[in-house]
């Protein structure tokens, strides 16, 4: 196979995964009012509230524990700089809005993305191989919005209310370093922190992880109805599904930020 | 009444140079007990996934109650499918619900039916197929025949018109799979049903069949009624019923090819 063919269908490759993922994307939206409660299908609410649980509660400590990390390396490191110019109290500004910005939503979707996106897939995977997707296809029922709709519905609400608990878990881990390094009382370094954070960088925050949460459960689950073959394919699938919806994640973020960089100019 | 509720004409199949199917002409009246007879590779599997449409030929067409099940919109094709059953062969019941909610969920998601109503229906279809007592089991609890059972519950749910059956004795023992070959019966006079049935089990075949159609290398060779079949005189029908084997390996002659291989060429190693 020479160069150029392998290219080409690397580019073909590519522009299928896109196709495919806008198409599913337009279905799963179609199928969204059949999860809402009262005025949904029987069942489907009770599952995205079960999926709710699964992505959303069971993640909260990873979440947790990883941004806490991650907001005390952050105020480390710049505290580290910025002490040189007697600026220290800078770290404030930085972990709040850094995290409400940035590091909240990515690191949240980073494990969201690892813990569900690849149980989305996997789950899919192996009733496609079990024939689960083709039985429920011969039944009229749409796989979509029995098993996709009501995952992403979860998604869509858990996923931006776990971005705000980490955003929170990454400020306060950033107080903690300010009480061991200079003594500022927690509650003084709370009010600092409220007069940084903008709304705006809030709003930013949550559309930023309205979109992720799109991006992993879409990828997740599309990586899921791919499998064709035996449980390897299921494997591959699921690795396939967290490279790619990382992937995309940080692309969109980088979107994301740009836009609201020139927006803010204006 | 006499038009055929699923004809299949001239179907073509390839997957890549591989030629499944081979210009496909069937008919299935209503009512009968169709048993597509073929060996393994022979293109059974292939021609029920595109019966249901889920797989398209590359030629040909397949009318199932008169809608073109390739060509339909979504929605025609959601009709359609309403009317056929299926039951897959290794059952694909859904391993995260209970016998009863796989029964009941065609009945949630595609009928507007109470609960209470929805609770009778499915204790009927178990109790029908002989699993009353085990509603409340996951489908990993059940063997082999239970699930294929079950699966036949979830099948006839919503009350097909046409009911596919893809092996329904595989892997099953042959008391069990006299009992499936029963169970397919008692539908057929119970529901006047029509039901398509792949096998490769001889036994099986002859006991439920109202006419045999069989497949070899993606074409079909004969189609008739049981009776006749038997007496088919075609080598190749006669090659199966009479289970002669295909050529093997003859085992001298592959150790010669292997000892040539190796080098070993003259005497004994």
């Amino acid at each position: 196979m020479s160069l150029l063919d392998r290219i080409g269908r690397r580019a073909i490759h590519g522009v299928t995964d896109v196709g495919e993922l806008s198409l599913q994307f337009w279905t799963g939206l179609r199928a969204v009012p059949s999860v809402l409660p009262v005025v949904g299908r029987r069942g489907h609410w009770q599952a995205a509230i079960r999926q709710m649980a699964a992505i959303g509660v069971n993640a909260l400590p990873m979440v947790g524990v990883v941004t806490a990390c991650a907001g005390f390396i952050f105020a480390m490191q710049s505290g580290a700089e910025l002490r040189r110019f007697g600026a220290t109290r800078l770290v404030i500004d930085i972990v709040s809005i850094g995290f409400t910005r940035e590091l909240g939503p990515l690191l949240t979707a980073i494990v969201v993305s690892g813990r569900s996106g690849s149980a989305f897939s996997a789950e899919i995977g192996t009733m496609v191989v079990t024939s689960e997707i083709a039985a429920l296809r011969t039944m009229a029922i749409d796989p979509i919005a029995l098993v996709l709709a009501p995952k992403y519905v979860a998604a869509m609400i858990v996923v931006p209310c776990l971005t705000i608990m980490s955003s929170v878990f990454g400020i306060m881990a950033g107080g903690v370093f300010m009480y061991l390094s200079t003594g500022m009382k927690f509650l003084s370094y709370w009010q600092y922190v409220s007069d940084t954070i903008l709304l705006r960088d809030v709003f930013a925050g949550l559309v930023k992880s309205v979109a992720f949460a799109t991006i992993i459960v879409h990828v997740g689950c599309m990586e899921g109805f791919n499998v064709r073959g035996g449980p390897d394919a299921v494997g591959r699938s699921t690795t396939a599904a967290v490279v790619k919806a990382t992937f995309l994640v940080i692309l969109a973020d980088l979107f994301f930020t740009a836009v609201f960089y020139i927006t803010r100019e204006l | 009444m006499n038009e055929p509720i699923i004809a299949i004409r001239d179907l073509t199949v390839r997957y890549g140079d591989l030629c499944v199917l081979n210009h496909l002409n069937l008919d299935v009246a209503r009512g009968e007990i169709m048993v597509l007879l073929g060996g393994s590779g022979s293109g059974k599997s292939t021609l029920i996934r595109h019966i249901i449409g889920l797989e398209h030929p590359e030629r040909g067409s397949i009318l199932v109650q008169g809608t073109d099940v390739d060509r339909c919109s979504e929605r025609e094709l959601s009709a359609v499918r309403r009317t056929m059953g299926v039951v897959f062969q290794e059952a694909a019941l859904f391993n995260s619900l209970t016998v009863e909610d796989n029964v009941a969920l065609p009945l949630r998601e595609l009928t507007q039916l109470a609960e209470p109503v929805i609770e009778i229906m499915v204790y009927v279809k178990l109790a029908l197929v002989g699993l009353g007592d085990v509603a409340k089991l996951t489908p990993q609890e059940l063997s082999g025949g239970m699930k294929k059972r079950a699966a036949v519950a979830r099948a006839t749910a919503i009350d097909p018109e046409i009911l596919i059956f893809d092996e329904p004795s595989a892997g099953l023992d042959p008391i069990v799979a006299a009992e499936m070959d029963e169970l397919i019966l008692f539908l057929k006079r119970m529901f006047n049903m029509t039901l398509l049935v792949v096998t490769h089990e001889l036994a099986s075949a002859f006991r439920i069949a109202d006419r045999i159609a069989m497949l070899y290398d993606g074409s079909l060779i004969a189609v008739d009624r049981k009776e006749a079949f038997r007496d088919s005189a075609d080598p190749r029908v006669r090659q199966f019923l009479d289970r002669i084997p295909g050529p093997v390996l003859d085992s001298e002659a592959f150790q010669r090819h292997l000892r040539q291989l190796g080098g070993f060429t003259g005497a004994r190693a």
